[in-house]
């Protein structure tokens, strides 16, 4: 039965949203007009708009869970990004698999915060809310899914599959077809943090809004310097949220993707970096401006360009115009033009006011000196502009293509062949200059500076840096001359930085955020400069020098070229100080920790199910008993890899390989980690056996030996231990004239020795030899015949090629610095957000 | 002009040079003759190629040389450009995973002598998910 009651009242509750919030516009903008706020009836109007569109939003959402939970797959969102398989708790991030459902995540948080915005500052309500719901109103239209004149508007998630391809025969013969299934979430979002990032990150994205509306309120109703007050909470809010957000998106790639790292420079990454770059900025400007006053014109400049910015990111992921250039942006849902004019109306309006605004902008008269803070504080603030104006240029690249497209050039510029070099050699100077100025901005800002003063307050954390320095640089070998800058440099910055800290915390906790989040800073780039700069690839492979005489494989016998691994199974190599082994596939469960080997498990119709088949027993707790059925994660193949050091300490790991058929044939290669204080061991395959492909094996070979007789099996040395009677197999009754026998086959490997069993059975005359078979091994073995009086036995034996993986692993040093740099960041900025609230509750009649 | 002003306008002047000077690693798509000029006229830089796998009439990829219990980190294949230019390709890394099904290669590197070094590889397959529509499972007949 087609469900399209839950999908009617979705589509009503979009159009009514849209509606609600040009209503609110229109409202907002009539009560802003007048000149008595507070009794105005169309600020009742406006406001009641703005609750029906939250509730609506809210209608909006419920019916699209409604849709995924039940697996109402006459849907497309549903059979587009869910299935019959998918956990409820994951069901959540279906919502941003799909463009429709991040813009509604958007929107969500738009409604929440107007919401609160209403609620907290009642008296600059009516034009700020007018910016909001303008805003919320271009954003419900791109999920508004109708036919205007003949141009489609927005993209419906509440669209059934019949109108979504109607180009499908089965409609014709069944009208009312509904597939059994959906097609899926892709195995990538099913992960902890693609539940939380989506989210944190669109928080952060939506509340840009704030600082914007209230900058467009503050111009358009001249009162140009009031609204930076209570703006300045919501400037650090954002930093905050969509710094732990992108920060989130970040460990989710370092734990989830291969390259290696937790930053790559992919466009999508920087599209949300480049307006935290200038929010922080605009933040940097703010609070200069709360101090003394300078700074106003910046600030406004600097509030704008973070929204167009945010509108500017969104074009570039969402209208398809990243092309191949990125491997995670939304596919177009031809929507691009509406996209286009979203951006278009907002910079257009924003410059517009500003420049009809600019010459009455009051501006400080005070002269900026070397020795004052906001001399130091607006250099940095240009600098992190810079910074990210490098990244926005060249990001960019395919928005060129396309304008020179317009003009008949084809320019055909491609993006850098190495990103991370041609991003990190920029931005590493910039980080390190961002660094500098925030310890010498931190000691003007806190410590009254004269002259010399000034630098004499610096010599002591110099001193003590550089101590610290030249200690590292010897104990550490550090000889790059790069390194050893930035080194120094952040060092100086958490010193200096600190010293303040100690120096404030004396006073007042409360306003010890600043310096707190720039320690963070501080300890992250150093956390950087080791985990990235001294990466080392531990698995160089070694043995392709036996194999030097020929040259065909050896011409590229550079050290740079060796970096991956091959591993047969249970054949332990020397890979640095570790002997690594590895012991084979595992499988997934879902409700119970840890992995299962795979001979554990039947399988059976459905892919995820599976029967134990024997009772599942792990840390002394039976999960499963024999016969259960069991569900796992059928896309994902662990591979277990054993690593022991010199000191004869064992720790595995298990990368993993999913078969993501939404991320393109093949397999999508996670790694595993291995956390330690100082450093983490980072292991991910490269290449690996299909895992879903059926084994070849050999052609039949006779073996004939007597006892103790040896020979050999896939390269394997095996003795036929000995031959011994047996009552009863795998639940078979004897009777009598029944006989059988089973021979014990050793096989030797380098490690340990593993033991087959197969038998001889001769039942009502009938001889039987049942297969035994060992997949670590390779090996399918019979005993097939016996002849009595020569003591011979004969034995059937298959063979596949033995499983191995190729792999890769790496040491990443003082990550920790880095993640612990984040969290002291995000810690240092809320405390200043709790500060800055304070501020404008103390100051609400201002 | 004060200090402050100069002092920021130096800061400022830099940091845009030191922009300006990464616009030289913008690659750009080229075929495999255009890559042997950048190649040969000294120019250190990589490109991209855009191509196909060299397949015989009945398909079977030719050129393609993978054995990684010899050498898992070598791998080389043969590459025909849009402009039916072919080449070889040689790759430091594993043989990335149903190579074999890519209808489209993007090599990035540089030619250097014969061969084409690639330090990078897109492929560009076709997928269930990119059609994007439904299998429809065989009509089961009902029963009476």
């Amino acid at each position: 039965m087609v469900h399209l009651t839950v999908g009617n009242i979705g589509h009503l509750c979009v159009i009514i949203s849209f509606v609600a919030s040009l209503t609110a516009a229109f409202a907002y903008f009539k009560t802003s007009s007048e000149n008595n706020l507070q009794n105005s009836s169309w600020l009742l109007y406006a406001r009641y708009s703005f609750y029906i569109h939250l509730l609506s939003v809210l209608g909006i959402i419920g019916s699209l869970y409604l849709i995924i939970y039940n697996h109402y797959y006459e849907y497309q969102y549903a059979w587009q990004h869910s299935s019959n398989s998918l956990p409820v708790y994951y069901m959540i991030s279906c919502f941003w698999e799909g463009q429709e459902g991040s813009f509604l995540l958007w929107i969500f948080w738009h409604a929440i915060l107007g919401f609160v915005l209403i609620n907290v500052d009642k008296k600059r309500e009516a034009p700020v809310m007018a910016v909001f719901a303008i805003v919320q109103a271009f954003l419900c239209s791109m999920i508004l899914g109708i036919i205007f004149f003949k141009i489609k508007i927005g993209s419906s998630p509440f669209i059934l599959l019949r109108d979504a391809q109607p180009d499908l025969p089965v409609w014709k013969i069944r009208p009312d077809f509904i597939p059994n299934d959906g097609n899926g979430l892709n195995p990538t979002l099913q992960n902890y943090w693609m539940v939380i990032h989506p989210p944190t990150l669109f928080l952060g994205f939506a509340s840009t809004l704030i600082p914007f509306a209230y900058c467009i309120a503050a111009l358009w109703k001249k009162k140009y310097s009031e609204w930076i007050r209570p703006a300045l909470p919501w400037v650090l809010f954002t930093v905050g949220v969509l710094g732990v957000g992108i920060m989130m998106g970040a460990y989710w790639a370092y734990e989830t993707l291969n390259f290696g790292g937790y930053w790559s420079w992919d466009p999508v990454e920087n599209a949300v970096y480049i307006p935290w770059l200038v929010m922080v900025a605009s933040l940097h400007a703010m609070i200069i401006y709360r101090k003394n006053g300078n700074g106003l014109k910046t600030s406004i400049i600097l509030a704008i360009s973070t929204f167009i910015l945010v509108l500017y990111a969104t074009f570039l992921t969402r209208s398809g115009i990243l092309g191949n250039s990125s491997v995670h942006s939304f596919t177009d849902l031809g929507l691009s033009g509406q996209l286009l004019i979203y951006l278009l109306f907002f910079l257009i309006i924003s410059i517009a006011i500003s420049v009809l605004r600019w010459k009455y902008i009051p501006t400080s008269t005070k002269e900026l000196e070397i020795y004052s803070h906001e001399f130091w504080i607006l250099i940095g603030a240009t600098i992190l502009c810079l910074s990210s104006f490098q990244i926005l240029a060249t990001t960019s690249i395919p928005v060129y293509n396309k304008i020179g497209d317009l003009f008949g050039q084809a320019w055909n510029f491609a993006p850098p062949a190495d990103p991370i070099l041609h991003y990190g050699k920029i931005q590493l100077w910039f980080g390190l200059v961002i660094t500098l100025l925030s310890s010498i901005g931190m000691f003007t800002y806190w410590k009254k500076a004269s002259d010399i003063k000034f630098w004499q307050q610096l010599i002591i954390p110099l001193v003590i840096s550089t101590l610290i320095w030249i200690a590292l640089v010897i104990s550490l070998e550090i000889r790059n001359f790069v390194y050893m800058t930035l080194l120094l440099i952040s060092l100086f910055s958490l010193v200096a930085n600190g010293s303040i800290f100690i120096f404030i915390v004396r006073k007042n906790f409360k306003i010890a955020g600043g310096s707190i989040a720039h320690i963070g800073v501080a300890m992250m780039l150093i956390g950087i400069l080791f985990s990235a700069g001294y990466s080392k690839v531990v698995s160089l492979n070694r043995t392709g020098a036996l194999y030097s005489k020929q040259d065909f494989f050896t011409q590229n016998n550079g050290k740079e070229t060796k970096e991956n691994t091959m591993l047969w199974v249970n054949k332990p190599e020397k890979i640095d100080q570790y002997q690594v082994t590895y012991r084979g596939r595992r499988i997934e469960p879902r409700n119970m920790p840890g992995y299962l080997h795979p001979n554990l498990l039947s399988p059976t119709q459905i892919d995820y199910k599976s029967i134990a088949n024997e009772d599942i027993i792990k840390n002394g707790k039976t999960y499963y008993k024999k016969g259960d059925t069991v569900e796992t994660f059928p896309e994902n193949t662990y591979y277990e890899v054993e690593y022991r050091d010199d000191k004869g300490k064992i720790f595995s790991l298990f990368p993993r390989a999913q078969i993501n058929e939404k991320m393109g044939p093949g397999i999508l290669a996670s790694p595993d980690i291995h956390k330690e204080w100082f450093r983490d061991v980072y292991t991910h395959v490269s290449s690996v056996p299909d895992p879903k492909g059926e084994k070849n094996w050999s052609k039949s070979e006779i073996f004939t030996a007597s006892i103790k007789d040896t020979f050999f099996i896939n390269d394997y040395v095996a003795i036929l231990e000995n031959v011994t009677r047996i009552k009863d197999y795998d639940n078979i009754k004897f009777s009598e004239g029944d006989a059988a026998v089973k021979a014990t086959v050793k096989i030797l490997t380098e490690e340990k020795n593993y033991t087959l069993s197969p038998v001889f059975i001769i039942k009502n005359q009938m001889v039987g030899s049942p297969v035994e078979t060992d997949d670590d091994l390779g090996i399918k073995i019979s005993l097939t015949n016996i002849d009595p009086k020569e003591g011979k036995f004969t034995f059937k034996v298959n063979t596949s090629q033995k499983d191995y993986i190729i792999m890769k692993a790496m040491e990443k040093p003082l990550i920790n610095l880095l993640w612990i740099g984040v969290l002291l960041i995000a810690f240092g900025v809320g405390l200043s957000l709790f500060k800055r609230i304070k501020d404008v509750k103390e100051n609400k009649e201002v | 002009m004060k200090l402050p002003h100069i002092i920021g306008i130096i800061i400022i002047v830099v940091a845009i040079g030191v922009i300006v000077s990464t616009t030289k690693d913008v690659s750009t798509y080229v075929n495999f003759t255009e890559a042997s000029k950048i190649a040969e006229s000294g120019n250190n830089g990589e490109v991209h190629v855009v191509g196909k796998l060299k397949k015989d009439q009945i398909g079977k990829i030719i050129g393609m040389q993978y054995q990684p219990q010899i050498d898992p980190n070598y791998f080389s294949f043969i590459l025909i450009d849009n402009k039916n230019q072919e080449r070889k390709v040689v790759y430091s890394e594993p043989k990335p995973q149903d190579f074999e099904t890519a209808e489209q290669i993007v090599i990035i590197g540089k030619v250097e002598g014969n061969d084409f070094k690639a330090s990078k590889i897109l492929m560009k397959c076709p997928s269930k998910y990119q059609d994007n529509k439904v299998q429809v499972p065989p009509q089961k007949q009902a029963r009476l």
